[in-house]
Formats: C-alpha cells, structure tokens, sequence
C-alpha cells in the first residue's frame, strides 16, 4: 500500500472525482454505513490559521465516520511558535495519527508536510494557492444540482484574479465534455492569463469573458460568485464604481434560468443578497453541506490506500 | 582580441550574446580567485554574435544552472589543451538550488532549510515554476 496526499485538485484523476462523488452520495444516502468506517482512526488537524468551516467541516467528517481528532491548538501556542519547521511537524505527527489536514498561510507548506509525513495529508489551504477540498464540494454540489458534470454553462463572478477556488474550479470542470464558461469580472480582476491558457484554450473550450454579470445571466446552468475585495483595488475610486456590480440580487435574477444553481465558496460579505437565501436557486449552504461529505469520502479513500483501513 | 588557450578547464561556448555576465555571477565565478575570462560579443558565423567564458581550472561547473540560463550553451571540458568532453545542454526536468522562489507568500520563504525546486512547467516556453507555490521564475 502506498501513502497517497492530496495538495491540488488536479493530483485526482477525472475518475477518481466521480468515484469520490460516487462515496458522497453513498455515505448521503447511507450515512450509517460508514459511521464505524475510521473506528480508532485519528485525524490531526493542523491549522496555522484561523479557519471556522474548513476546520469544523474536517472534524465534523471524521466524527461522522467513527474516528477520532487531535487538533493542533493554533500556531501562537504551539511547536510552531519555538520555530519548529512544517517538516518536523510532519514528522512528529505522523507517530500519533493516521491522516493530517493541514491548512498554513504560506504557499506550498502542504506539500512539504505531505513530503515528510509517513501517512497521508489533505491540503486544507496553503496560502493563496491551494485548496482542494473547497473544489470537492464546489464538484458535489453541481453534481447534486445538475446530476452530470458535462454540457453545462458555467459562470464563475467577482474576483477572478486572486480567486483560487475559481481557478481550481476552472481547471476541474475543463476535464469534462461540452461545458461553456463564462468569465465575468471587472477589468482588474480577469483570470490570469496562464490559467486560462491551463484550463481554457490548451483544450480549446468554448469560453467568453465579460464584465456585464446581467448580461451573462440568462445562459447560465452554474453561477458561482466570489467576493470582490475592497484590498484588491489601488484606488477606492475604483472599487466604490465596480462593488455593486457584482452584487447578487433578485433583480439580477430576473431573467435567469428557473434551474440556476448559485454557489459561493462562502464566506460571504455582501456579494449575494440575503433575499435570494430562500430561493431555490441557492445552493451555497448546501455546498457547506456537500464539503463535509466529500471530506468524508477523500479520508476514506486515502486511508484505504494507505492500507490503514 | 586574443585569449590564451587553457590546458585543463572548462570553456562555455556559444552563450546568446549579453548573458554571460549574468551566467559568470550565476556560477559564482566573480567570487573565485580562479582564472576566468568573460568575452563578450566574440562574432559567431552561426549566431552573428555570442559570449564565451573560459575557466583555466578543471572545476565542476554546474550544468543545470547553465542549461536554464541558456539552453544553447555547450560546455567544453579541456584536458591537456585537448577537447576531452564536448556538452550540448538540455533543460532539467528540475532545479535544485540552482535559483530562489522570489514570492513572499512561499513557504520557502520563512522554512529556508528547505531546497528550492523549481519544475520544467513548459518546455516550449522555458518556464519554470517553483515545486512548493507554483510561482514562475523571473529570468
């Protein structure tokens, strides 16, 4: 049996995806199947920053399947704070538990903790950079909406610049057949050019850009928002012209599609009005849902590779 | 202008006219007490121009370095005034330690135990991405 870690999205195979959607729905469907599945299995959790959902949704998930966590109580009170590197930390860790979730502010210190643990790690966020899980249940969820991943027009909105769930999600959804994308921002924010050259056009999909998010809206199957940042903008000139643009209201639903799924990785400021949060359309609270299951099936999945389980 | 053939050492030939400055520092070789001759803009039937550096020392010189800063440069190695090793460079699949991540968000900026690694992302283009935050190296 191998140790397998998981830092990106894209380090599971588009077969590996649907089989871990496959055990979501399963554990959704069953949930009291797999509640003794990680009996004395133990989950660290090692956050070097503060997170409420991420943290919780991992605990709550390993909860739900038998197991057992041992939290690391923050870095201003721990190892970290005497200077011990990420590696050690690994290391050290790896001799209590049997899987790890680490999420830290610096870019990249979940694969050096996956390069030095001795049993498998799930980035819960590295920075900027990476943050697989959130895209596991931005998957589920269209799936649960849609129930397909493929022929669908998918709008992602707000900061596409420095959004890394919409650049993870980008690169997801491009591995399945005959979606559209529509990119909708201000100027400031576009996507990056090389992940539109990663995700986009190396596979010639169909893809538009635009600013106008009333516009985009009568074609699209997924609308899935960010937030735009106030500290993103040199000017306060430019931000207080483009925020309210982006604003989700009902008013911009208007001619939408009745089947619209609304996703958000959330947490939201004021980009989605609370008058939509009762309309069908709403998927983001679900999404939240839909975290913790996927949470579930990636740890199952890895612990039986790693011959744990 | 004339430089004196070397006996045992290392001549890296055909550098793109202009980087062999930056490949002598790269290399360290500003900081050696070593013979060392940079010559610049030598004329080149092939290339119009090139630059050509000339260690008068059998030192090991590090081939991964000079292949990313210039993938076109051949290294010569010199023994008994004769051409014993002729290299052609070819881009390493990977970097170790040969540059740093600039991005201040990297882990490897506060963990600097750590080796840097940067990846061959795109051969065609010659971009290398750091292993750990994906960061394109800055030529």
């Amino acid at each position: 049996m191998k140790k397998r870690s998981v830092i990106d999205v894209l380090d599971l195979s588009v077969e590996e995806l649907d089989q871990l959607v496959a055990t979501a729905n399963d554990i959704i469907a069953h949930p009291d199947d797999y509640a003794h599945a990680c009996d004395r299995k133990k989950l660290a959790t090692l956050f070097y920053e503060p997170s409420t959902r991420t943290r919780m949704s991992f605990e709550a998930a390993m909860y739900e399947l038998g197991g057992h966590v041992i939290s690391m109580a923050g870095a201003n009170s721990s190892s970290a704070a005497k200077g011990e590197s990420v590696a050690d930390t690994a290391k050290t860790v790896s001799c209590y538990t049997d899987i790890i979730a680490i999420r830290h502010p610096k870019e990249g210190a979940a694969l050096v903790a996956a390069n030095n643990a001795s049993i498998p790690v799930i980035n819960a966020g590295d920075g900027g950079h990476c943050h697989p899980t959130q895209t596991l249940a931005d998957l589920l969820t269209i799936y649960r909406e849609k129930q397909t991943f493929s022929g669908l027009t998918i709008g992602v909105c707000g900061d596409l610049k420095f959004g890394r769930t919409v650049h993870s999600l980008l690169n997801a959804m491009s591995r399945y057949p005959d979606n559209k994308f529509v990119l909708i921002s201000p100027e400031e924010l576009k996507v990056p050019s090389y992940v539109k050259q990663d995700a986009l056009k190396s596979k010639n999909l169909p893809y538009e850009q635009t600013t106008d998010l009333e516009a985009a809206m009568p074609k699209l199957d997924i609308l899935y928002m960010t937030r735009v940042q106030r500290e993103r903008f040199f000017n306060e000139e430019d931000y207080l012209r483009l925020k309210d643009s982006y604003i989700l209201t009902p008013e911009k639903l208007r001619t939408a599609k009745s089947d619209l799924s609304i996703l958000h990785p959330l947490p939201r400021v004021n980009e989605i009005s609370v008058a939509i949060d009762d309309d069908p359309r709403a998927a983001y609270f679900k999404q939240v849902l839909n975290g913790k299951f996927m949470r579930m099936a990636l740890i199952l999945k890895l612990l039986k590779e790693a011959g744990t389980l | 202008m004339n430089i004196d053939p070397i006996q045992n050492g290392v001549v890296i030939d055909h550098i793109t006219a202009g980087k062999g400055m930056r490949l002598l520092q790269l290399l360290k070789l500003d900081e050696t007490d070593l013979s060392v001759a940079l010559i610049k803009n030598v004329v080149s039937s092939k290339r119009g121009k090139k630059d050509i550096i000339k260690i008068d020392a059998d030192i090991p010189v590090n081939l991964d370095l000079v292949a990313y800063v210039d993938p076109g440069a051949t290294v010569n190695i010199i023994r008994g005034g004769q051409l014993v090793e002729k290299r052609q460079m070819e881009m390493p699949e990977l970097l170790v330690d040969v540059i740093a991540c600039k991005n201040p968000r990297c882990i490897t900026s506060t963990e600097q135990e750590l080796k840097q690694i940067f990846r061959l992302s795109d051969r065609k283009n010659k971009i290398y991405r750091c292993l750990y935050c994906e960061t394109k190296a800055e030529k």
